[in-house]
């Protein structure tokens, strides 16, 4: 026998910890797996086959889905939601942390304090008033109106992620830029900008998640039933099929379909963002 | 000769009123959105119609709110919730541990831990639905080791929906933990550890003794950021799973205000609701940058 230097109680270790990892991995990824497989088999065979794998895959459901739900409109709203209100939101905090980190201004220390605060602001806290702001100057159930919430969310955290970048960027590089007769905007523009492309990817994706995922607001201000973006727009159709299983896992799985692929394209850009802040 | 002196003051007036500039934008989303709605709860729960068609300042919300079985109801329910930050921090520091110490394919594991934290929520409330439900794998798994007697509809029971709750939101959000605390773990530096290695710190010593202390800040970061969602985030779990049923058993502070802001249509009552909720946040974090506070002072 190849005998090596290893002790029982080490390999036992080691088989436990893997044993542990692999079925806690199972766990967290079952709901997904559950999702997919669902909405492979047909009704039929869902009644008699409910946790196994489909023996003959379907994709009857997606065809079913996308023809009587009205699920492809509550996608594209979701996609233009998410879109306009990202882009907006970046666009807006980069000015804003380009400020905070150029210059020195009275301030800008509270103005940076103040997003930190801001964060912690449950939306929920703000609703009631928005609501009857929207209705006040007619945008309520629009997308214009729900976006521009978004935008105001989502800025105190793009502030605070593009502050922390835009200070560790080489201020050498600023100020032969300024000699060259570079305007402050150009700095920003030809500079601060391209060098900070991973900060913008982080920013997206964190963004992004959040509106494409977000309810409440979504549920409050948007109540049309052609108007609903996704989330909300799933519970809905949840509550009209919610005993053809099948159904209801394959729009689900659809919902979530655009943020795997995310996920799967930049699993780091998520981690980055998520430890941003926290980390350092 | 008019412009020649004009020139450098106005580069100067220009100079000073840049950074406001590029601020003005973000500046009037915060006001629109966060500003003026969190002067409008204090308004809208404290001044209600009087004699005579005046608004009179009045403490009526609040004192109905604070009478209301319901809200006590929603605010244990809160609280329930917070029970399973404890649980959440332990598991993924663990899990965070676990990782760190080289385990092949930790990447893999990562990957999968934090795979749920990107579901959308409705998504996964109604995938647990199906799952918890009367016919859910939960209940078969009980059944075929002979407990089939535990087997129920979870979220339909009114003692055991909030938990089964909690349970949810650990899944999607124990990733958040593991996620920050192994990104610290990886930025700590090995000679430490070494150290502790060669004067024989067993495994237990060295976690407890050199890891842990180390990460006391991002620990005490996603512990408050937990009792923040518990307390105020936690909407979309709820309505997308059981909207507050059976009867009231999984009713939150969030859905109180929802209901009476957009069901009851009593603005006043909502507004009471967002202002008690800021309260206690607000609240929270004074005690918590105190007790940071000290805690560097005695250290």
């Amino acid at each position: 026998m190849n005998r090596r230097r290893l002790t029982p109680g080490s390999v036992l270790a080691t088989l436990s910890k893997h044993g542990f990892l692999i079925f806690l991995s199972v766990l967290m990824i079952y709901p997904l797996y559950y999702m997919v497989i669902t909405s492979l088999k047909t009704r039929q065979e869902w009644l008699g086959n409910q946790f196994g794998l489909p023996q003959l895959p379907t994709l009857a459901n997606y065809v079913q889905v996308f023809a009587e739900g009205k699920l492809p409109m509550w996608f594209r709203n979701s996609m233009t939601v998410t879109a306009g209100s990202v882009f907006l939101a970046t666009a807006v905090a980069t000015l804003a942390a380009y400020a905070i980190s150029r210059f020195r201004f009275r301030g800008r220390l509270l103005f940076l304090n103040t997003m930190i605060a801001l964060m912690v602001v449950p939306p929920s806290v703000l609703i009631v008033p928005l609501f009857i702001l929207l209705v006040r100057i007619d945008l309520i159930n629009t997308l214009p109106g729900l976006m521009f919430i978004y935008v105001g969310l989502m800025i105190p955290f793009s502030i605070f992620l593009l502050v922390s970048f835009f200070r560790g960027l080489p201020t050498e590089l600023f100020d032969a830029a300024a000699i060259d007769g570079c305007s402050n905007f150009g700095v920003l523009w030809r500079i601060v900008i391209p060098l900070s492309a991973p900060a913008f990817i982080t920013l997206l994706v964190v963004n992004a998640l959040y509106v494409w995922n977000e309810l409440l607001l979504a549920l409050v201000f948007l109540q049309g039933e052609e108007l609903k973006t996704l989330m909300p727009g799933l519970l809905m159709f949840k509550g009209h099929f919610f005993n053809n299983e099948a159904m209801v896992m394959t729009a689900a799985f659809l919902a979530c379909l655009p943020m795997i692929m995310l996920y799967l394209f930049g699993q780091r850009w998520f981690v980055e963002g998520m430890v941003a802040g926290a980390v350092k | 000769m008019t412009t020649l002196p004009r020139t450098p003051a106005r580069l100067r007036l220009w100079q000073s009123i840049e950074p406001y500039v590029y601020l003005l934008p973000a500046a009037l989303f915060l006001a629109i959105v966060f500003i003026y709605p969190i002067v409008q709860i204090f308004r809208l729960s404290l001044f209600r119609p009087g004699e005579g068609g005046q608004l009179a300042l009045s403490l009526d919300f609040y004192q109905l709110v604070l009478a209301d079985k319901i809200f006590w109801r929603s605010a244990a329910n809160n609280g329930i919730l917070m029970l399973s930050v404890p649980l959440m921090t332990i598991a993924a520091l663990v899990i965070a541990i676990l990782l760190f110490e080289h385990v092949r394919g930790w990447k893999v594991y990562r990957s999968a831990v934090f795979l749920p934290y990107i579901l959308a929520i409705p998504t996964v409330a109604t995938t647990f639905l199906y799952l918890f439900g009367r016919e859910g794998i939960v209940n078969s798994l009980l059944a075929s080791v002979g407990l089939g007697f535990a087997a129920q509809d979870w979220l339909g029971n009114q003692a055991l929906v909030v938990p089964t709750i909690g349970l949810m939101i650990i899944y999607r959000e124990l990733g958040f933990g593991v996620v920050l605390f192994l990104a610290k773990l990886m930025s700590l530096e090995k000679e430490i550890l070494e150290a502790a290695e060669i004067d024989g710190a067993n495994w237990w010593q060295k976690h407890a003794f050199v890891t842990i202390p180390q990460m006391a800040f991002v620990i005490e970061f996603f512990i408050v950021v937990e009792i923040i969602t518990m307390l105020s985030w936690v909407f979309a779990y709820i309505y997308s799973s059981t909207q507050g049923g059976p009867g009231n058993a999984s009713h939150v502070m969030e859905l109180y205000l929802w209901k009476h802001g957009f069901y009851y249509r009593s603005p006043g009552m909502a507004a009471a609701t967002a202002v008690i909720m800021l309260t206690v946040i607000i609240a929270l974090i004074v005690i918590q940058t105190r007790y940071r506070r000290y805690s560097l002072e005695e250290g």
